[in-house]
C-alpha cells in the first residue's frame, strides 16, 4: 500500500479553477474490481472554501430564526459561597423581559449526567444555591432582543454569603491524591531509585504549566426550541451525537428525543467537547419554561469564566543516564487541578510511558482538587503539558553530558513499548528526527549556549520529539447509492475547522472508487447516528474507518441492486478484533529564536516538523492543521497564561487584551512536513493529525531559549520579565 | 412621544439601502447581523480585541463591534458578503480558497476585509510600526511579510493560518501590481 508523498504537492496554484481540483478522475462507475482513484494523497482545497470566504457558511449564533428570544447569562462575583437572594424585581419589569431562571424554578436536571470521567457538576447549572467557582453561571435573562436580555441582567441584584476558598493549587497540596486511571494504570517497571543512583549524570527538576484555554474564536452558542416532543438544538461543539445523548440523559429524555445540529464550528481545541457546554443547558432550560426558541450565547469573558479549560499542572522529572547517554531511569510525578465538581485525567505522563527505551520508569499521576470549574481536554491533553517536562528535561541530560540533544534521543530508541512491552504498529520518529535535523541544518548547532548573537540579540537553537496515541473509536456511517447516479454518505461527524467534509469526501470517493462530485456527504446532525466526535485526534479516523466499512459492503450488494439502496456500517465489532499495540503518530521539531536581554522579549525566527502521521488523506489540509498546531505550541511557549489572583479566586484575564494568543506578527513562515508513514490498524492507514502539531513544540522553544541565553525556563510562559537580565554593572 | 432610546438611520450595505430604527445602544455589528441579515461579520470578543468583526465603513477597515449604528449612520458599509462582485470572488477570496487561508472560518470575514483595507493603505503611502523610513518623503513601504503581519496583526486567529494568509495577501498584492 502507497504510503504519503515525502513532498506533497503544493497547493493548486491557478486562481481560475474554484471548484475542487479533481483532475484525473474520470468518474468511472462503483463497479468492483477497479482500481482506487487517488482520492486520498491529493491536495484540494476545502469543500466549504467558496462559502467561508463569501461569508455564506453559518455558525451556531448565525442561523435566522423567527420569533427567536436572548438569554443572556448572569455569572457569580463572588468565589465559593452561597446565593442569599437573588431580587429579579426591577429585572422583570424591564421591556421586553420575558423571565429570568435561576436555582429557584429552573427544571431539575439528572445528577448523574457528566464525561467519561463520570458526574459532571459543570453542567448541573441553576440546581441549588452553591456557589464552587468564580463565574459560576447563576440565572439566565431571557428577553425578546439580547440589548434588552443584557440590560435586565445587569439589573438584577444577587447577595452572597461568602465562603473561603482554595484556588492554591501546587504538587504538595495536602488534598493531593492519586489520579483516576482512565488511561491505564501508573507506570512502574524496573527500580528507578536503583537506576538513578546508578547513573553518570541525573535530572532532577520541576516544570510549571498554567491554566490555558482553548481560546476558539467562535464564542459558545446554542439554539434550542420544542417541536412536539422532539428538542432541537443548534449549537457549537465538536460531536452532535455525543451532546445529544448527555442533554438526553441531563433533562430526563429519550435520547430519540433529542437532536443536536453544528453545522459549522469556529474552532474547538476541546473547549467544546466534553458533554454540553453551559450556553446548550441555559438554552435548553429557556425553550422549556418560555416555550420559545431561545438562544444563548457566552460572551467572550464568559467563555474564559465557564467553559472547560486545561488544568495548571506541576510536574517532577527525574532522568537518569550513563556517559554514553542510555537512559537508566525516567522517573514523571505529574500534578494537575481538577475541579471540586468533576472528576478529570490530564494524562501528562503519556509520552513518558512510550517515547524512550530506560531500564527503570516511574509514573504518578496526581489531582489536586480546587474550587475551580472543572478542567477538560485542550489540544493534546496531558501529552502537551506532559511533553514540556519530559522534553525540557531531555535537554537538561544532554546539557549536562555535553551531547547533541538529538543524538541523545537517537540513542534511546526503544524496540517495544517501555512499559507496555506491546510491539509498536509503525514507530517512525527516528526519520522525523533525522530528516528534520537535515532540512534545518541542525548539524551546525553550536554545543555552547550563549555562543551566538547578532547585534544586540542572543540566537539559539532546540528541539523536541514528540509522540501522541493514534486510534479510532465506535461510529457508524451509512451510504445510500441513489437512483441519479449519486452517492448519499451519512455519518455524525463534526467539521470544526479540521477539513473533515474535505477528507471523509476523499475517503469516500476512494472507498466507493467513484469521483468525489458524486457524493453528498452529510455530517454535523446526531440524526445520523452514533459517531465519535472530533477529538482525541479520533474524528477522522473513526469516521473514515466507517465509511469505508459502509462501502466495502455497498459494493458488495450493489450488482443487479434495486436503486435507492442504503446500507450501515458499525466500527464497534472491528475495532475489538484490532490486536493492542502501541499505536502513535511522532514528530521532531525543531527551532529558532532570538532573545532580547534587554527587554526580554523572545521570538521565534524558525519553526520546523517533520511528522509520521499515516497516509495523509489531504496534504494542503493536513499540513494547515500541522502548523496550527504547532502555532498554538508556541502560543503555550510564550504568551498564554490564565491567571487566577490568589486574592479573590478569580480568573482575571479573561479576555484577549489579557489572555494572549499568538497574532500575525508573532509567527514565522513555518514549515511542517511529512515522511512516509503509514498505519497498519487503520483501513485506510491514517492517524490523527489535530494534536500532534502542539505536543512538542513548547519545549523545542524553551530548550532554543536555553541555548541563546544559558538560562533554564522551567515554568511557562516564557514571559518577557522571566527572561528580562539585568544590565553588567558598569 | 418620542422615543429616545431609538433612532432612525440609513445604511449602504454592500450597495444595497438600508433605512433602519435601531436601539441606540445597538452596535454596526449587531445591526448587520441581526436586522440586515449580514451575519458574515462576527461577534468573536465584542470588545474589539479580536477583528472579526471588520467591516470597510466607507472604504476603511473598523471593528463593527467598537462602532454604533447610529455613528455609521449615512456611511456605506462593505462587509464579506460584498467583497465579490458579479459573481466574480475578489482575489484576496480566491487566494485564501486555494492556498488555505483558514481552518474554522470564523475570523475569515474579518481577516479578508482586513486585508482589504491594508492594501489600500499600503497604496496610499501609509506606514506601519515596522516601517523603516517613516518620513514624508520616504519611500512607500514595500509590503514584505514582516509589513503584512504588523498590519494584519488585529485580527487574531486560534486554527493559527496566519502563514497561508501572509502568503495568499502577497501573493494577490504581487499580482495587482503586474496587472496595473
Amino acid at each position: 500500500m502507497a504510503a504519503s508523498s515525502t513532498s506533497p504537492s503544493p497547493a493548486p496554484s491557478g486562481h481560475q479553477a474554484l471548484r475542487p481540483n479533481t483532475a484525473g478522475t474520470s468518474a468511472p462507475s462503483a463497479r468492483m474490481g477497479e482500481p482506487p482513484l487517488g482520492a486520498i494523497g491529493m491536495a484540494r482545497p476545502r469543500v466549504e472554501g467558496m462559502a467561508k470566504v463569501t461569508g455564506a457558511v453559518r455558525y451556531a449564533a448565525d442561523e435566522p430564526m423567527s420569533e427567536l428570544a436572548h438569554g443572556w447569562v448572569v455569572t457569580s462575583t463572588v468565589t465559593r459561597g452561597r446565593i442569599r437572594d437573588i431580587d429579579t424585581s426591577a429585572a422583570l419589569a424591564m421591556p421586553g423581559v420575558l423571565g429570568v431562571l435561576d436555582h429557584s424554578n429552573a427544571p431539575r436536571l439528572n445528577l448523574d449526567a457528566g464525561s467519561f470521567f463520570g458526574p459532571d457538576g459543570g453542567m448541573h447549572l441553576l440546581q441549588n444555591d452553591e456557589i464552587p467557582h468564580s463565574g459560576r453561571p447563576i440565572a439566565l435573562v431571557v428577553a425578546e432582543t439580547a440589548e434588552q436580555a443584557r440590560s435586565a441582567a445587569m439589573a438584577l441584584r444577587v447577595t452572597y454569603d461568602e465562603e473561603p476558598y482554595d484556588v492554591d493549587f501546587s504538587l504538595e497540596h495536602p488534598a493531593a491524591r492519586p489520579a483516576t486511571a482512565f488511561f491505564g494504570e501508573d507506570a512502574t517497571v524496573g527500580d528507578v531509585e536503583r537506576e538513578v543512583a546508578a547513573s553518570t549524570v541525573a535530572v532532577d527538576e520541576r516544570y510549571v504549566t498554567p491554566e490555558a484555554h482553548g481560546a476558539a474564536m467562535e464564542p459558545h452558542s446554542a439554539t434550542a426550541w420544542w417541536e412536539g416532543e422532539r428538542l432541537q438544538v443548534v449549537d457549537s461543539n465538536q460531536g452532535p451525537f455525543l451532546v445529544a445523548m448527555t442533554v438526553a440523559t441531563l433533562f430526563h429524555l429519550e435520547p430519540k428525543q433529542v437532536r443536536v445540529r453544528s453545522l459549522h464550528v469556529g474552532g474547538g481545541f476541546g473547549s467544546k467537547s466534553g458533554g454540553c457546554g453551559p450556553q446548550l443547558v441555559l438554552a435548553v432550560m429557556a425553550a422549556t419554561m418560555f416555550n420559545r426558541a431561545v438562544r444563548v450565547t457566552l460572551t467572550r469573558s464568559q467563555v474564559f469564566q465557564t467553559v472547560s479549560m486545561r488544568p495548571a499542572t506541576d510536574q517532577r522529572v527525574r532522568i537518569g543516564a550513563d556517559a554514553d547517554g542510555r537512559l537508566r531511569a525516567i522517573d514523571h510525578t505529574a500534578a494537575f487541578e481538577v475541579s471540586k465538581l468533576a472528576d478529570y485525567l490530564e494524562n501528562c505522563t503519556e509520552l513518558s510511558n512510550t517515547l524512550y527505551a530506560a531500564r527503570a520508569i516511574r509514573t504518578r499521576r496526581t489531582a489536586v482538587p480546587v474550587d475551580i470549574l472543572p478542567p477538560y481536554s485542550v489540544r493534546g491533553p496531558g501529552a502537551t503539558p506532559g511533553s514540556f517536562a519530559l522534553e525540557s528535561a531531555m535537554d537538561e541530560v544532554a546539557e549536562r553530558l555535553r551531547m547533541d540533544p538529538l543524538e541523545l534521543r537517537l540513542r534511546n530508541e526503544p524496540r517495544v513499548g517501555p512499559v507496555s512491552g506491546l510491539p509498536f504498529s509503525r514507530r517512525n520518529l527516528v526519520t522525523c528526527l533525522r530528516e528534520g535535523a537535515r532540512r534545518f541544518g541542525w548539524a551546525t548547532r553550536d554545543r555552547e549556549p550563549r555562543t551566538r548573537s547578532e547585534g544586540h540579540l542572543l540566537v539559539g537553537t532546540g528541539m523536541a520529539a514528540t509522540s501522541f496515541s493514534a486510534g479510532a473509536l465506535p461510529s457508524t456511517a451509512s451510504i445510500t447509492a441513489e437512483a441519479d447516479g449519486g452517492f448519499t454518505v451519512a455519518i455524525g461527524a463534526s467539521d470544526i475547522g479540521t477539513g473533515a467534509r474535505t477528507a471523509l469526501t476523499a475517503v469516500a470517493a476512494e472507498a466507493l472508487r467513484i469521483d468525489p462530485e458524486r457524493i453528498r456527504l452529510l455530517i454535523a446532525d446526531s440524526d445520523l447516528g452514533p459517531a465519535w466526535s472530533a477529538g482525541g485526534s479520533r474524528g477522522t479516523t473513526s469516521w473514515s474507518w466507517a465509511i469505508t466499512g459502509a462501502a466495502a459492503k455497498l459494493r458488495s450488494q450493489l450488482a443487479g441492486a434495486t436503486l435507492p439502496l442504503t446500507v450501515s456500517f458499525d466500527t464497534t465489532e472491528s475495532l475489538g478484533a484490532l490486536p493492542p499495540m502501541e499505536r502513535h503518530s511522532y514528530s521532531a521539531v525543531f527551532c529558532e529564536v532570538t532573545v532580547d536581554p534587554a527587554t526580554g522579549e523572545v521570538r521565534v525566527r524558525r519553526l520546523l516538523g517533520m511528522f509520521a502521521v499515516g497516509r495523509v488523506i489531504n496534504p494542503l489540509l493536513a499540513r494547515s492543521q500541522l502548523v496550527g498546531g504547532m502555532i498554538m505550541g508556541l502560543s503555550m511557549a510564550l504568551h498564554e497564561e490564565g491567571v487566577r489572583d490568589p486574592a479573590t479566586g478569580r480568573h482575571v484575564n479573561g479576555d484577549f487584551a489579557g489572555y494572549h494568543i499568538a497574532a500575525h506578527a508573532d509567527i514565522p513562515d513555518i514549515e511542517a512536513d511529512f515522511v512516509p508513514d503509514y498505519e497498519p490498524g487503520d483501513p485506510s492507514g491514517i492517524k490523527g493529525v489535530g494534536e500532534i502539531g502542539t505536543v512538542g513544540t513548547a519545549a523545542a522553544i524553551a530548550n532554543a531559549v536555553w541555548h541563546a541565553t544559558g538560562r533554564r525556563h522551567r515554568t511557562l510562559p516564557i514571559r518577557p520579565d522571566r527572561v528580562l537580565e539585568e544590565p553588567p554593572p558598569r | 412621544m418620542t422615543d429616545y432610546t431609538r433612532s432612525e438611520i440609513h445604511l449602504c450595505v454592500n450597495g444595497q439601502s438600508h433605512r433602519l430604527n435601531v436601539d441606540n445602544r445597538r452596535t454596526l455589528l449587531d445591526a448587520l447581523r441581526e436586522e440586515t441579515g449580514h451575519t458574515g461579520p462576527k461577534k468573536g470578543c465584542d470588545r474589539g480585541q479580536c477583528g472579526a468583526c471588520t467591516v470597510l465603513l466607507d472604504g476603511r477597515r473598523v471593528v463593527s463591534c467598537l462602532t454604533l449604528a447610529v455613528a455609521a449612520d449615512g456611511s456605506d458599509v462593505t462587509t464579506i458578503e460584498g467583497l465579490a462582485s458579479d459573481g466574480e470572488l475578489h482575489p484576496l477570496q480566491q487566494a485564501f480558497v486555494q492556498l488555505d487561508g483558514f481552518q474554522c472560518g470564523y475570523c475569515t470575514p474579518g481577516q479578508l476585509c482586513s486585508a482589504v483595507g491594508m492594501l489600500a493603505e499600503h497604496a496610499a503611502g501609509w506606514p506601519s510600526a515596522v516601517t523603516t523610513d517613516v518620513s514624508a518623503e520616504g519611500p512607500a513601504p514595500e509590503l514584505d511579510a514582516e509589513e503584512v503581519r504588523e498590519r494584519l496583526s488585529g485580527n487574531l486567529c486560534r486554527c493559527g493560518a496566519y502563514p497561508s494568509i501572509v502568503r495568499a495577501v502577497l501573493e494577490t498584492a504581487s499580482r495587482a501590481e503586474v496587472t496595473g
